[in-house]
């Protein structure tokens, strides 16, 4: 078939994937050996901004989906009724 | 020569010429009027230029510091930007209402005073509704016309309390305000409308959704970036624009990450963004002035980058809900890769200009108190990297194969954006250029090792939130959904007191949505 473009592939998502966690990891390792003159206490937790990044994503995502959409979410017509 | 002519009236002016030129002299003179416009910009002299005096008062056309020139050059580059995305455009209108709206940008900027400064205000109002209007649906001429009533309510309060501020202290001179009465606090909430603050915001995601293709892009940066503008000038320093701009930066990424409308999610973007900027201005140290400088300049150009690769997308396509469109990829690459530049930009990532713009107010911000509002920010951060970051060009060009096999758009689009495209990445990888137009000397240097880790960590770890609840199938789907915002109450308020004026009154005329619908009917071709 010729209408297959590189995400079409399982593999090539599958090798994205792997380099991309393998670049959280450098990450990870990275954080312990660069020192970052902490101005405000939570800073000085290893891994403290990555932590806060995923709590953060995840959060936004399960609070406006379940919850926002819940309360404030409407048909789209609903301005046209 | 050039400087001979205030940059505003060049764009204003200039603009009524356009009707009377056709096929490439048009084209050339487009795209020339913005670059005399910046040249204007770059060689005014610092002081006041261009005074008039009307009755008792001196109306100052030309203050020119180094904030105003600053703004200046944000306008005048847009314009030509703009104007490039949108050459094949033919209706002059749309082109004279876009320069008319961006010379007014650049005449309130420079503007030394508030009267000149509230009728550069309006006019740009005027002109931008009509680049709303002129998406010529149902949905655009209700919403252009909510757009223009809110804003004239935000020009009544702006204007009441600049006399109030005139009886109070004799002078209408455009320097710093500070909330000290009623006068004041009326300018803020004028302000306020036009910078989209918390329940004044409505009508930016009401509105610019609707407007033309080409008139977004516009639009984007002009009402909100002008107030920020004018709050720079008038309430640095202010507190409790600390505070609002950070409920700005937080509520609307709930909304966006909700919103099935790609331009409209890019527009609670605004306000998000908008927020970090009006932080910096409520912080009024000359670091977090800096950085909402600095923010303006290169929001204006991601910003735009967005909206211009969702514009091309909706041009090619017809189409702008995430329900509708995926895979784009395949047949769109090139505005793939602008929209990912303008998608990595805005999150701040490393080698973008988002990371030397947003780390200026981000460090500020660390100075502040207990570091609440620090930790707002970063989540808000995150937030972006939700909905702009990873939204927009996930769902818009890879997800899943919408079918759709539409072609790159066309060259003076594909232009604008890889400008844009590069100007983010330039300004990211060398950012002296743009710390050197800034207001106050700068001694900041984003890129250390620990910072660019630190920021690096944030994002990749919220991709990985993201990578992990896609793949477990926990990520909720997106679906066909409206939200209820601030517009509810003057949307359903308004037909609420239509229905109970006609019974009191006992009268039987046509519903207000019959109006529109009858506007459609005359104006929308079949």
């Amino acid at each position: 078939m010729r209408d297959t473009h590189v995400f079409d592939k399982p593999e090539n998502i599958k090798r994205l994937l792997t380099g991309f966690y393998v670049f959280i990891g450098l990450l990870i390792v990275l954080d312990l050996f660069i020192s970052n003159h902490p101005v405000l206490p939570w800073e000085r937790y290893p891994v403290f901004y990555g932590a806060y990044g995923f709590v953060a994503y995840v959060s936004i995502v399960l609070a406006s989906h379940y919850v926002l959409r819940k309360f404030f979410g409407r048909n789209e017509d609903y301005y046209d009724q | 020569m050039i400087s001979s002519l205030p940059p505003a009236a060049v764009l204003i002016l200039g603009a009524f010429l356009i009707p009377f030129l056709k096929g490439k002299a048009k084209s050339v003179y487009l795209l020339l009027l913005p670059v005399i416009a910046f040249v204007s910009v770059l060689t005014i002299p610092e002081g006041s230029h261009w005074t008039i005096r009307f009755l008792d008062y001196e109306l100052v056309f030309g203050r020119v510091d180094r904030l105003s020139r600053a703004f200046g050059y944000i306008f005048t580059i847009v314009s030509f930007l703009g104007t490039l995305y949108a050459l094949h455009v033919e209706e002059d209108g749309q082109h004279v209402a876009a320069f008319v709206a961006m010379g007014c940008a650049l005449g309130a900027t420079f503007a030394g005073d508030l009267l000149s400064f509230f009728s550069f205000l309006e006019v740009m109002s005027v002109a931008s509704t009509y680049l709303i209007w002129t998406g010529r649906t149902s949905a655009s001429y209700g919403a252009g016309l909510r757009y223009l009533l809110v804003h004239l309510f935000g020009g009544l309060c702006l204007l009441a309390g600049i006399l109030i501020h005139l009886n109070q202290t004799g002078s209408i001179a455009f320097g710093t305000i500070g909330l000290t009465g009623l006068g004041s606090h009326l300018i803020l909430i004028g302000l306020g409308i036009s910078c989209a603050f918390p329940l004044l915001h409505a009508w930016l995601p009401d509105a610019y959704p609707e407007a033309t293709i080409t008139g977004t892009v516009f639009l984007s940066v002009l009402s909100t970036k002008v107030a920020v503008y004018a709050l720079a000038r008038g309430f640095p320093g202010t507190e409790v624009l600390v505070w609002i701009g950070a409920a700005m930066t937080v509520f609307p990424i709930f909304y966006a990450a909700i919103e099935n409308n790609l331009r409209r999610v890019l527009s609670y973007s605004i306000i998000n963004q908008t927020g970090f900027m009006v932080v910096g201005i409520g912080i009024g140290t000359a670091l977090s002035l800096n950085g909402t400088v600095a923010h303006v300049f290169n929001n204006v150009l991601f910003k735009s980058l967005l909206f211009m690769s969702m514009g091309a997308v909706m041009h090619q396509t017809g189409r702008i809900n995430v329900t509708d469109l995926g895979g784009l990829y395949k047949t769109m690459p090139l505005t793939t890769v602008f929209c990912i530049i303008g998608a990595a930009s805005i999150s701040g990532f490393p080698l973008s200009n988002g990371f030397v713009s947003k780390s200026m107010i981000m460090g500020a911000a660390s100075q502040v108190g207990t570091g609440i509002l620090w930790l707002v920010l970063l989540f808000a951060s995150a937030g972006v990297l939700h909905h702009a970051g990873i939204k927009v060009p996930y769902h818009a060009f890879f997800s899943h194969d919408s079918g759709i096999r539409a072609k790159e758009p066309p060259l003076n689009m594909l232009l604008a954006m890889g400008i844009t495209a590069f100007l983010c990445i330039f300004i990211g990888i060398v950012p002296g250029p743009l710390y050197s137009i800034l207001p106050a000397p700068v001694d900041y240097q984003p890129y250390t090792a620990a910072h660019v880790v630190d920021i690096l960590q944030l994002l990749s770890f919220a991709v990985l939130a993201f990578c992990l609840l896609i793949l477990s199938g926990l990520h909720p789907v997106e679906t066909k959904v409206i939200l209820l915002d601030a517009d509810w109450f003057y949307r359903k308020g308004t037909k609420l007191f239509y229905r109970l004026a006609s019974r009191v009154l006992g009268t039987d005329r046509e519903e207000p949505q019959e109006v529109v619908h009858g506007y459609e009917k005359r104006n929308v071709p079949t």
